[in-house]
């Protein structure tokens, strides 16, 4: 099986062009291996650099130090081996559903043998009648489904996911996790996912990664093992989500009041 | 009642042309215009009325005209009244001085007799245009693209752009005049950099503004950079070109006649200073008919293609 990636010692830094501020640093030092076939999510305080390292294993940003592999080869770029699902759906306006599901395929000029995969995935993500619109004529979540089929119809091994539902309403966002659920099962893939919902994190995840505020590292691995499919409303959950929040430091305390009379 | 009214609005157009008709015929002429051989004045009356006729005839069949002859109907009624003012009093009355205001049957008489002379005039002015207009849109959107995606080329070159885009075409006119080989080139060169501005400006600043996000989805989608400026950075700058090539366009009028008055020998410029300067200015009138028809046609036919290529956006400039 395909889809395993290895960071070896990442770290990023951002250069600031006035020398009088220094650099920040984002990731000071992450060791991850992501077995291939599993759904990974990264959780942390906001402005940890979770993004900054999603982007990073996509090739949209570079590493300062350390080293990335996908499957054994070197991550420099980006490439369709890592499909990437960013927040909002950022699809084409220009382009109709099919077409904009269709781009990936056409950029690497392979459209004409894997046409009918375009179709495939438009089912799959339930756009079925909605090939010929635009975006501006689609609802939320059935851009953010059309723009999911964009990153997977090339079949990516990986599959990148950038707080890809965070813009959407509570509804549409839980049946949104359990496609991404079914494409994941489909797939035979590996689905990395950068939250800040824990129990979205819970819900979804084989592991969860819990990173530290900046610079940051990886904290804590947790395995969720809970048999899928899963019920949103396990009595079980609360147990990991008392364990993330506290690795978190958000687990707070209730305090012993004390009555006077 | 309703229906009343109904036939009633309907048959404006054609109550108005009929009370020109009395008009023209009851009323004692002023006895200074000059005598056409033609009635040309109403027999383009009779052309307005026997094209509403037509529609009409097609509006029993075709709904959606028919909406639009009724909201037309009272708009067009209103052109003929207008027409029936303008020819009461140019042929009816003193008030004007009939030298620079001539009747109506002598612009439209002069537009018919000096038909094939015009078209000529008009066709040299199409052909000057439309050389010029394309070098500048080629031109422009090159450089603007350029400019707009490669941010080395936009540090250094945008300042120049900023510089010489803003001089008025007008201005280049005695310098084009005197380096270029023959005037026909200085001319095209004069239009072509009135439209290479505005293109280039917006196709860069469209450019510009494309959320990077745009790209990065490409990138990860396998987008080459060529395959990215080609299917991303253009279509996504679209709106803002076209914008760019609209300015363009019109100033690409000011420029044509500009230069057509200056040291040209054919064009529909040309031909309003000749006719001023013989004092016939019923060829002025019929001169700058002809170009409000030519540059509003080129006006729709770039909106009709902007409606056809920017089919996906929302909300967008009426024309």
């Amino acid at each position: 099986m395909v889809g395993e990636i290895t960071i070896n010692n990442v770290y990023k830094s951002f250069k600031s062009l006035d020398p009088s501020k220094e650099d920040t640093l984002a990731l000071n030092g992450v060791d991850l291996k992501i077995e291939p076939g599993s759904f990974v999510s990264l959780i942390g305080p906001s402005g940890c650099g979770k993004s900054t390292l999603l982007r990073i294993i996509g090739g949209l940003d570079k590493a300062t130090s350390g080293e990335l592999f996908l499957d054994g080869n070197k991550i420099i770029k980006p490439g369709s081996d890592r499909g990437f699902a960013f927040q909002g759906s950022n699809l084409f306006p220009w382009l109709t559903v099919e077409k904009n599901i269709a781009f990936g395929l056409k950029a690497r000029h392979i459209y004409k043998k894997e046409k009918e995969e375009v179709q495939k995935f438009v089912d799959l993500v339930g756009l079925k009648g909605f090939e010929k619109s635009y975006p501006h004529q689609l609802s939320g979540g059935m851009q953010q489904r059309a723009s999911l089929a964009r990153a997977l119809v090339g079949h990516p091994s990986v599959l990148l996911l950038d707080e890809p539902l965070g813009a959407l309403d509570a509804f549409t966002r839980m049946t949104l996790q359990d496609e991404i659920l079914k494409i994941w099962k489909q797939n035979n893939m590996t689905m990395l996912m950068v939250t800040h919902d824990v129990d979205e994190a819970i819900y979804m995840s084989d592991k969860v990664v819990v990173m530290s505020a900046r610079p940051s590292k990886v904290e804590e691995i947790i395995d969720i093992d809970l048999p899928r499919p899963r019920a949103r409303a396990q009595d079980t959950f609360q147990q990991y989500r008392t364990r993330i929040l506290d690795v978190l430091n958000l687990g707070g305390k209730i305090e012993e009041v004390e009555y006077y009379l | 009642m309703k229906k009343i009214k109904f036939v009633i609005r309907l048959s404006l157009p054609f109550i108005a042309v009929i009370i020109s008709n009395l008009v023209y015929y009851l009323v004692k002429d002023n006895g200074k215009q000059k005598e056409m051989a033609h009635p040309y004045y109403l027999y383009f009356l009779y052309l307005i009325a026997a094209v509403i006729l037509i529609e009409y005839i097609i509006a029993i069949f075709n709904e959606k005209i028919r909406k639009r002859i009724i909201y037309k109907t009272p708009f067009l009624t209103g052109i003929i009244v207008f027409l029936l003012l303008l020819n009461y009093i140019t042929t009816k009355t003193l008030l004007l001085p009939t030298l620079y205001f001539p009747s109506l049957d002598r612009i439209i008489g002069l537009i018919v007799e000096q038909r094939v002379f015009l078209i000529h005039n008009i066709l040299d002015s199409l052909g000057l245009l439309l050389e010029g207009f394309l070098w500048g849109v080629t031109v422009g959107f090159l450089t603007g693209l350029a400019l707009g995606y490669f941010k080395k080329v936009g540090y250094w070159l945008n300042p120049v752009t900023k510089a010489i885009g803003p001089i008025p075409t007008t201005a280049w006119i005695p310098l084009a005049l005197s380096t270029f080989p023959t005037t026909h080139s200085a001319n095209v060169f004069l239009i072509a950099f009135a439209v290479w501005f505005p293109v280039t400006l917006m196709t860069s600043s469209g450019i510009q503004g494309i959320g990077q996000v745009n790209f990065e989805v490409a990138g990860t989608l396998g987008a080459s950079t060529i395959y990215q400026i080609l299917h991303v950075a253009i279509p996504a700058a679209m709106p803002s070109i076209f914008l760019g090539v609209f300015y363009g366009t019109v100033s690409s009028f000011a420029t044509l006649m500009a230069v057509e008055m200056n040291g040209n020998s054919s064009g529909i410029g040309w031909y309003i200073n000749w006719q001023k300067s013989v004092m016939m200015y019923d060829g002025v009138y019929a001169g700058l008919i002809l170009i409000a028809v030519i540059c509003s046609l080129s006006l729709t036919i770039l909106f009709k293609v902007r409606d056809k290529v920017l089919i996906w956006q929302k909300g967008v400039i009426k024309w």
